[in-house]
């Protein structure tokens, strides 16, 4: 299963010593983040969860460059964050689709590869292989809005693919979604990513989500956002709708839930206490 | 499905014109009734027969003021567009103009084209069409800006995370996403270019626009000529309306499914 070669090859991220502040040294200074440290070896599907203002989306956004940390270093492949970003090494989706309302489904797909400076040709191939890796090759000429929520969502996690990132970043991307909808996303998802051995960082608050798909949960707190517990989760990779009836998969819920309680009960103390 | 188009059709379609109708016949039916004289108020039955004799008269008129028009809308839309992109980038050009614009909007700004007509020949359509063209170009400049400045969060998010460069995030989205609240400009300059077209032509210069006409046959015992040329007025006002919106059905397709909601 496991590929000898990801081994000996350098980790897919290295989140080393992070901090993150928002408005230092003034009045309204938010500590986003402090005292990050996270290793993700290639192919591995991490979960971030916790509540909100814990800094899991903030954390993914150091990652995709989007942010800069206020200290510590993160490494995609042994390159900075910014290099990756500016490679387009990683793909990313967000809670809402993002697509190009004036752009049909294939050009949608295509503008990653555009700004990378494909040609038409090459573009519309993959396009078109995207397309059917998410099981909607006969929607290329369609415009967003005459797709589903959930269709959409697939077109955006197309398009995070198109360009063959080793690494895929998403934040609650399927949060929008229906529960039967979203269950069909999750086993597609793990499909896909498994077939091209795609790392993951995948934030979310739900917590069935976060077990059923990842290979290790991390479990974050807020005020200020750092790590207090990572939940192997051990299920192996073939996972289907019946890992969801589980027992172990029960198991792994109830841990991530009591390490999430834990923080909650560690919140209302405080809260006391700054009353 | 069809009779259920059909429907919404008419639901759209007739009440105003139920209207419309009504309100002609309560007019007709007052000015008959009352014994209201021809010169103070004429028919809408009579206007409509100066309309059909006089037609060409009419459509002369109508020509010079719609064109007018025209060229001042179209000039101010192009200037008001390509202006806000190039000074989008400086916050401070916005926060210049957008006081300006409301103080331009503010006070009756058609008086310089008295001053432009000074500038230019006596039959100089000129003056009138730089007015329409200063009148038009603020609406549409303040739409663009505003435009510019809404964008999407996660389209944004995710041109950053392509390492988009600014010329290729403003090419390939902000642009795109601008051209509504352009068409909202446009929409809304429309009638205001006919009617700064109009009132420009009280202030001198060749009198052979509807503005002109309009003024010198209501003060007429010829009223209902002069109605004839509000209503020459009102269908090219009409045909802008019409105009700017089917320009922007075309040119923002994915915008109809927004707007039949």
């Amino acid at each position: 299963m496991e590929n000898p070669m990801t081994e000996t090859s350098q980790a897919a991220v290295v989140v080393r010593d992070v901090e993150k502040i928002f408005n230092q040294g003034k009045p309204n200074q938010v500590d986003a983040l402090v005292g990050i440290d996270l290793d993700i070896q290639p192919g591995e599907f991490i979960s971030l969860i916790g509540p909100s203002g814990c800094g899991k989306s903030t954390l993914l956004r150091l990652v995709a460059d989007l942010l800069e940390p206020t200290t510590g270093t993160i490494t995609i492949h042994g390159k900075s964050a910014h290099q990756a970003r500016v490679d387009q090494d990683y793909g990313m989706a967000f809670q809402q689709s993002g697509l190009f309302e004036w752009r049909s489904v294939e050009r949608n797909i295509e503008l990653p590869l555009e700004l990378k400076g494909w040609d038409k040709a090459k573009r519309r191939e993959r396009a078109q292989e995207m397309l059917e890796l998410v099981k909607l090759p006969e929607f290329a000429k369609h415009m967003p809005w005459q797709l589903s929520g959930g269709m959409q969502q697939r077109i955006a996690i197309a398009r995070a693919l198109a360009s063959h990132p080793k690494l895929l970043l998403m934040d609650e991307p399927f949060g929008a979604l229906d529960e039967m909808t979203r269950e069909h996303m999750q086993a597609e998802l793990l499909r896909i990513c498994a077939a091209a051995g795609t790392t993951v960082v995948f934030v979310t608050h739900s917590i069935p989500e976060a077990v059923y798909l990842a290979d290790r949960v991390v479990v974050m707190s807020p005020r200020p956002g750092r790590i207090t517990d990572i939940v192997d989760v051990g299920l192996g990779r073939d996972r289907n709708e019946l890992t969801r009836e589980a027992g172990d998969f029960f198991a792994r819920v109830t841990e991530v839930r009591e390490a999430l309680r834990g923080i909650e009960l560690a919140d209302q103390a405080r809260g006391i206490e700054d009353r | 499905m069809n009779t259920a188009r059909l429907r919404s059709l008419a639901a759209t379609v007739l009440p105003p014109l139920v209207l419309g109708v009504l309100f002609l016949v309560a007019w007709q039916t007052w000015v008959i009734v009352s014994d209201v004289q021809p010169f103070v108020i004429p028919r809408p039955s009579d206007i409509w027969k100066a309309f059909v004799n006089d037609f060409d008269l009419v459509w002369k008129a109508s020509v010079v003021t719609g064109m007018n028009a025209l060229v001042g809308l179209v000039l101010g839309s192009l200037f008001g567009f390509v202006i806000a992109v190039l000074t989008n980038r400086f916050l401070f050009v916005s926060e210049l103009v957008n006081p300006l614009a409301i103080t331009i909007a503010a006070i009756p700004a058609v008086v310089i084209v008295g001053v432009l007509n000074n500038m230019y020949s006596l039959d100089s359509q000129i003056p009138r069409r730089i007015m329409v063209t200063i009148s038009v170009f603020f609406v549409v400049f303040v739409q663009v800006a505003k435009g510019l400045r809404q964008n999407d969060a996660t389209q944004m998010e995710l041109m950053r995370s392509y390492a988009a460069s600014p010329f290729d995030t403003l090419k390939k989205v902000r642009l795109p996403n601008t051209m509504p609240f352009f068409f909202t400009g446009v929409r809304t300059a429309a009638p205001l270019a006919l009617i700064i077209a109009l009132v420009s032509e009280y202030f001198g210069g060749t009198q052979n626009g509807l503005g002109s006409k309009i003024s010198g046959t209501l003060n007429s015992a010829n009223k209902a000529l002069g109605f004839a040329y509000v209503l020459g007025g009102a269908i090219v006002g009409l045909l802008f309306f019409a105009g700017s919106n089917l320009l922007e059905y075309l040119v923002v397709p994915w915008r109809r499914r927004a707007r039949s909601k």
